[in-house]
């Protein structure tokens, strides 16, 4: 009777299976109603700032924060549709747009770094040369050297669209003109692999760079800086959302405390720190 | 090839040191696929054998569609999970986007069609005769139906291991509905794309190991089952 010996390990596997069930279910059970979606950009999360952030905040608070890194364009939509909680973008055209339309409140300044355009060490665009950053654009498109764009309405692609438009050149369809919808870090990778020329933040740069063969070509210009902001979710216009949750987590990153741990994140690592702490300054002060 | 090295050495490295937060991703990996084949089994083996049995019109294009589900991309599954589940989906009240509960409902998603298809095959390829031979020994329905399922076990656990290979292995889904959440939703296939995209390509590597360690342990307690030698 082959059939009663074959249930034995049927049994045997199943057992398997519901201590495995089992298992799942007591570990999952995370607290429920101290949630708070963040939507925030890759940069700040590719560059660990956030990993050393958040668990600050969660064993002060209580708060769980699920952090969701994704572009500013895609961070801002979740928010659109009260999705998230609070956002960490650094979009500033969109925000503002964002905060008119009524679905964000309490836009507050964070920090600020900048970006920088990187690309292959033998400068084929001579853009080393360049006195601003619409120029050294203006040299990639004139000599046709490779550009790889986000293209994914992230903060950065927002920056680099302002860019091509300061240079009055419209990239779209050029065939050096190489979109990936990717992340920074991945877009660092493949700008470094292909050799293109690629507009990055500076944390993001910074953190990858031992694995990159990308030097910075150009950089300093005032049309380069990259500005984070905090914005709570309406919660008029979206009244599950995790006010209180929003409100204590845009607090922390503006405290003072979080603001001292900002200034130094990265020193030790990097030689330099990754951001810029800036909260209570206004937009205008910056990079003087 | 230096970068591969330092990536296997790293592996060793990480699982040599038990370090807690890898440990934790691989053992939610372990939990969430697993739960969704386990889900699976018994979603897909029920209908895949009603299927398998009956006679009905249009009996063809049902197959189809479940063969068809068998090749469902994971990212699609995502995006429907995802529109479902969200705040202001239609089960947004139950609250569950971002977590691992719908990591396992968009892997269970995935997988039921692969297990669907493979046993209905499988109970389809047993002789004819067969159920009318156990029937005339006296069985009823419901014995006939265990006897079938039991006498096509080959292929069931094929079934299984098709499965949760094609849901430990899954990423775009994952992401998606889990939101890659640092050691709540965290899985091995997730954290192998952060990585890379943070350049730490000998960790992503090492990950990547694990996985196949990990999926390398789960088919071989499977196999073991599957070819234990019973007496003809």
């Amino acid at each position: 009777m082959k059939i009663l010996r074959s249930s034995k390990w049927t049994i045997t596997l199943m057992i398997v299976a519901a201590l495995v069930v089992l298992g799942a279910t007591n570990v999952f059970a995370a607290p429920k109603q101290k949630n708070i979606i963040l939507a925030t950009t890759t940069s700040t999360q590719d560059t660990g700032l956030l990993d050393v952030l958040i668990p600050i905040f969660e064993k002060e608070t209580g708060y769980f924060v699920k952090t969701i890194a994704v572009g500013s364009g895609q961070a801002m939509a979740m928010g659109q549709k009260g999705e998230a909680d609070v956002m960490l973008v650094h979009s500033p055209d969109a925000e503002k747009k964002f905060i008119a339309e009524g679905y964000g409140i309490n836009r507050r300044l964070v920090m600020h770094n900048d970006f920088i355009i990187v690309g292959p060490s033998t400068d084929p665009a001579k853009i080393k040369t360049a006195k601003s950053s619409a120029e050294a654009m203006k040299l990639i498109a004139g000599a046709n050297a490779l550009f790889a764009s986000r293209g994914d309405n992230s903060g950065t692609h927002a920056k680099e669209k302002t860019l091509w438009k300061k240079a009055e050149i419209n990239p779209i369809g050029q065939k050096w003109y190489q979109e990936t919808g990717l992340g920074m870090g991945q877009t660092l990778n493949v700008a470094a692999e292909k050799k293109c020329y690629t507009l990055a933040d500076r944390g993001t740069y910074l953190a990858m760079k031992k694995n990159l063969k990308l030097d910075i070509l150009s950089q300093g210009d005032a049309a380069l800086l990259n500005i984070y902001h905090v914005i709570e979710v309406n919660s008029a216009k979206w009244p599950k959302a995790n006010t209180e949750g929003a409100k204590a987590f845009a607090d922390f990153m503006v405290s003072q405390k979080t603001q001292n741990i900002i200034k130094t994140f990265g020193v030790d690592k990097f030689g330099s720190p990754l951001f810029f702490p800036d909260a209570g300054k206004k937009v205008e002060d910056l990079g003087k | 090839m230096e970068l591969i090295i330092q990536g296997i050495i790293k592996a060793f490295e990480l699982i040599i040191s038990f370090d807690p937060e890898v440990m934790g991703i691989t053992w939610l990996s372990l939990k969430i696929s697993g739960t969704a084949t386990f889900i699976s089994l018994f979603i897909g083996i029920s209908i895949g054998t009603i299927v398998a049995l009956t006679n009905f019109s249009g009996k063809r294009l049902v197959i189809s569609i479940i063969n068809t589900g068998m090749g469902l991309p994971p990212v699609v599954v995502g995006l429907f999970v995802t529109i479902l589940i969200w705040r202001s989906g239609p089960l947004g009240f139950l609250e569950i986007l971002y977590t691992p509960y719908a990591m396992i409902i968009a892997q269970a998603i995935i997988a039921t069609p692969i297990v669907m298809g493979i046993s209905l095959a499988s109970i389809q390829n047993l002789p004819p005769n067969l159920r009318l031979q156990i029937l005339s020994l006296g069985a009823s329905r419901i014995q006939m139906v265990w006897v079938l399922i039991k006498e096509s076990k080959l292929p069931l656990l094929a079934a299984v291991m098709a499965g949760f290979g094609g849901v430990i292995s899954e990423v775009g889904a994952s992401i998606m509905v889990g939101g890659n959440i640092k050691g709540y939703s965290r899985v091995l296939t997730t954290a192998t794309v952060m990585e890379t995209g943070k350049g730490n390509f000998d960790i992503a590597i090492a990950l990547g190991i694990i996985l196949l360690i990990l999926a390398f342990l789960v088919n071989l307690l499977l196999t073991q089952v599957q070819q234990r030698q019973h007496p003809r």
